[in-house]
């Protein structure tokens, strides 16, 4: 009897140095690391993937078919991918996107890619939300928009032959929430990853760069001419954002007050989002309020156009001249440096289209 | 002889449960670098920032809307000659009030030590590009066309200049470098190893360290915004000045145990 009372607490005791969770035939749907690009695990910190919404299979698929399902809009004719376009870098070629009632918001649609990269997880060109997985709890009630309730989507994906399943397989229960359809939307939009543009395959030494484009570079990252990289990365953080705010100089009075509405600081007016410059080809117009029809105007503003304010970022120089005014063939080079950092596989991605 | 064996076993197993794998000596202690920023005195942190209510010593009234600075390199030296080196570097972000309080990752052990020194700034050997994936993430380089590596410092506002308008700064601080021929750049050292003094610890302590910002505009040289108040990272000349200026802007205000 002694015997079998040792023995039995040595076999507790060697279940109990277990790391591993108790054993269980919970559901586990099938991880799907994201595949993270050289060019960015060589030099920038790992992407940041909340603990409870782990990249699966299962939530990527899901997270698809909803991005693309017009379900979501309260009349059924607007999806996520109507205002972001695979075919626009996930952006709306409008300067304005037109809800489902035909309202027209104030702010250009942001492109999506590499969102797993922004680090301090603020949202939208003014920061209001916080994780990309409040990000998509926006859009479908917001009235100039899908113009939905929540109460409304989940019943339609609850009443759905194919959503249950999806959900069921996709997180391991029945009943559908919000949660789950914005946990896998933000599945979906991590792996929209891009970091193929040519100037990618150049930091690889799988490309050479035009002496033009080596001068737009040069243009760039000289803090006498461009000085674009304080703001805007540099080949050393190939996000090409600092995804921080920053006024500009696009205007000297404001219409729209960006970050300072949401901080009610009054510092804060006229900063917005500095948005990558990955696929400038694919995402006019430019600004957050889309004001720039080409990269042409976009370069002019900042060379001659600057419009001072009590906010203008310190950076901005020579501002009582507009800027500093660069040379025809400076302006030409930095253009084609831009476009070498667009990436026509990242549009035409099968993975990330409606097929 | 079986019991005793399975008892043996039981043991081992009980202690082999354990993940506590640290093998901390009681000698090791682990030292805090706490900073802390003022004008000629006067308290500063991010809620002074973005208001115009600071006045350099040249008598340009101006702001700070940004103030971030590495440093690197923290050791403590002893009196036989040994010195003992700490890892990793430190992005203090005023701005955001981040990283103003950091550990070094190497523990300490107790003793008495001649000096602490820390970096302000990356030493050369240090300085290289592609290197530190957070200081790449926080955009922090130096473009190549000026060497490489990465900022020192970030300090950014505004100031009344001559003509009564609010102008933006950038006082950035880099290793000095002279670009005039762009195949052969001329580099400088220009980062600041500051001294904290001899120091006997024998227990957990924070070095609280205080940054006068108003140092970088006086002594020894009297910095003119009017003059320079941006384009500064290929100015050789502005970056020694900046160099020569920052010797006397950290101070330690106090150890705490």
């Amino acid at each position: 009897m002694r015997h079998w009372l040792v023995y039995s607490i040595l076999f507790i005791i060697c279940l109990s140095c277990s790391n591993e969770p108790s054993g269980s035939n919970t559901y586990v749907p099938t991880p799907s690391p994201l595949q993270i690009p050289q060019v960015f695990e060589d030099n920038i910190l790992a992407p940041i993937i909340p603990v409870n919404n782990i990249q699966t299979e299962e939530g990527i698929i899901l997270g698809k078919k909803l991005f693309f399902d017009t379900i979501l809009s309260e009349n059924n004719t607007q999806a996520c991918a109507s205002c972001h376009n695979p075919g626009n870098a996930f952006t709306d070629p409008a300067r304005f996107s037109v809800g489902i009632d035909g309202s027209i918001g104030t702010r250009n649609s942001m492109p999506l890619f590499n969102m797993a990269w922004n680090y301090d997880k603020k949202f939208f060109w003014d920061g209001r939300v916080f994780s990309l997985e409040h990000q998509a709890l926006e859009p479908v009630t917001n009235p100039i928009e899908m113009n939905n309730s929540w109460e409304t989507v989940i019943t339609r994906l609850q009443n759905h032959s194919e959503y249950p399943k999806l959900f069921e397989e996709a997180f391991g229960t029945t009943p559908i929430t919000k949660e789950l359809v914005t946990k896998a939307l933000a599945q979906f939009e991590r792996i929209l990853i891009s970091a193929n543009s040519k100037f990618d395959r150049y930091l690889l030494e799988e490309a050479t760069l035009t002496p033009q484009e080596e001068n737009g570079l040069n243009v760039f990252m000289d803090e006498t001419k461009g000085d674009c990289f304080h703001c805007h990365g540099n080949p050393n953080n190939p996000l090409w954002t600092d995804n921080l705010f920053h006024n500009n100089g696009l205007d000297a009075v404001f219409t729209d007050i960006g970050l300072g509405e949401i901080t009610g600081d009054p510092a804060d007016n006229g900063k917005f989002k500095s948005p990558s410059l990955r696929n400038l080809i694919f995402t006019a117009p430019y600004m957050h309020d889309g004001r720039f029809n080409s990269l042409e105007e976009v370069i002019n503003h900042y060379s001659e156009g600057l419009q001072d304010s009590p906010t203008i970022d310190p950076l901005m120089k020579k501002v009582d001249e507009g800027g500093v005014h660069l040379s025809d063939s400076d302006k030409a080079d930095l253009k084609a440096f831009l476009l070498s950092l667009s990436d026509p596989s990242f549009i035409n991605n099968p993975a990330f289209n409606n097929q | 002889m079986k019991k005793i064996l399975a008892l043996a076993l039981l043991t081992f197993l009980s202690f082999s449960c354990s993940e506590d794998n640290g093998n901390n000596s009681n000698e090791d202690v682990s030292a805090t670098f706490s900073f802390s920023h003022n004008w000629d005195g006067a308290e500063v942190n991010n809620t002074e920032f973005n208001t115009i209510q600071f006045t350099n010593a040249n008598g340009e009234q101006m702001s700070i809307e940004k103030l971030r600075y590495l440093i690197s390199n923290i050791r403590l030296e002893k009196a036989d000659g040994e010195t003992l080196y700490t890892s990793g570097h430190f992005l203090v972000d005023v701005t955001n009030d981040v990283n103003l309080v950091f550990q070094p990752y190497t523990a300490i052990p107790k003793g008495d030590y001649t000096n602490v020194i820390f970096t302000f700034g990356f030493n050369t050997e240090d300085n290289y590009s592609q290197t530190y994936t957070d200081l790449n993430a926080a955009s922090w380089n130096v473009p190549d066309m000026l060497g490489g590596g990465y900022h020192y410092m970030q300090l950014e506002g505004k100031f009344i200049d001559n003509t009564d308008t609010e102008t933006g700064y950038a006082y950035h601080a880099i290793r000095a470098v002279d670009n005039s021929d762009p195949i052969g750049l001329l580099f400088q050292d220009t980062f600041i190893d500051v001294e904290l003094g001899p120091v006997s610890i024998s227990k957990d302590l924070t070095f609280n360290i205080d940054m006068n910002i108003a140092e970088w505009f006086k002594n020894p040289n009297l910095w003119d915004l009017n003059t320079l108040h941006n384009m500064m990272m290929p100015n050789f000349n502005a970056q020694i000045t900046m160099f020569q200026n920052g010797q006397n802007v950290f101070s330690l205000n106090e150890i705490t145990e």
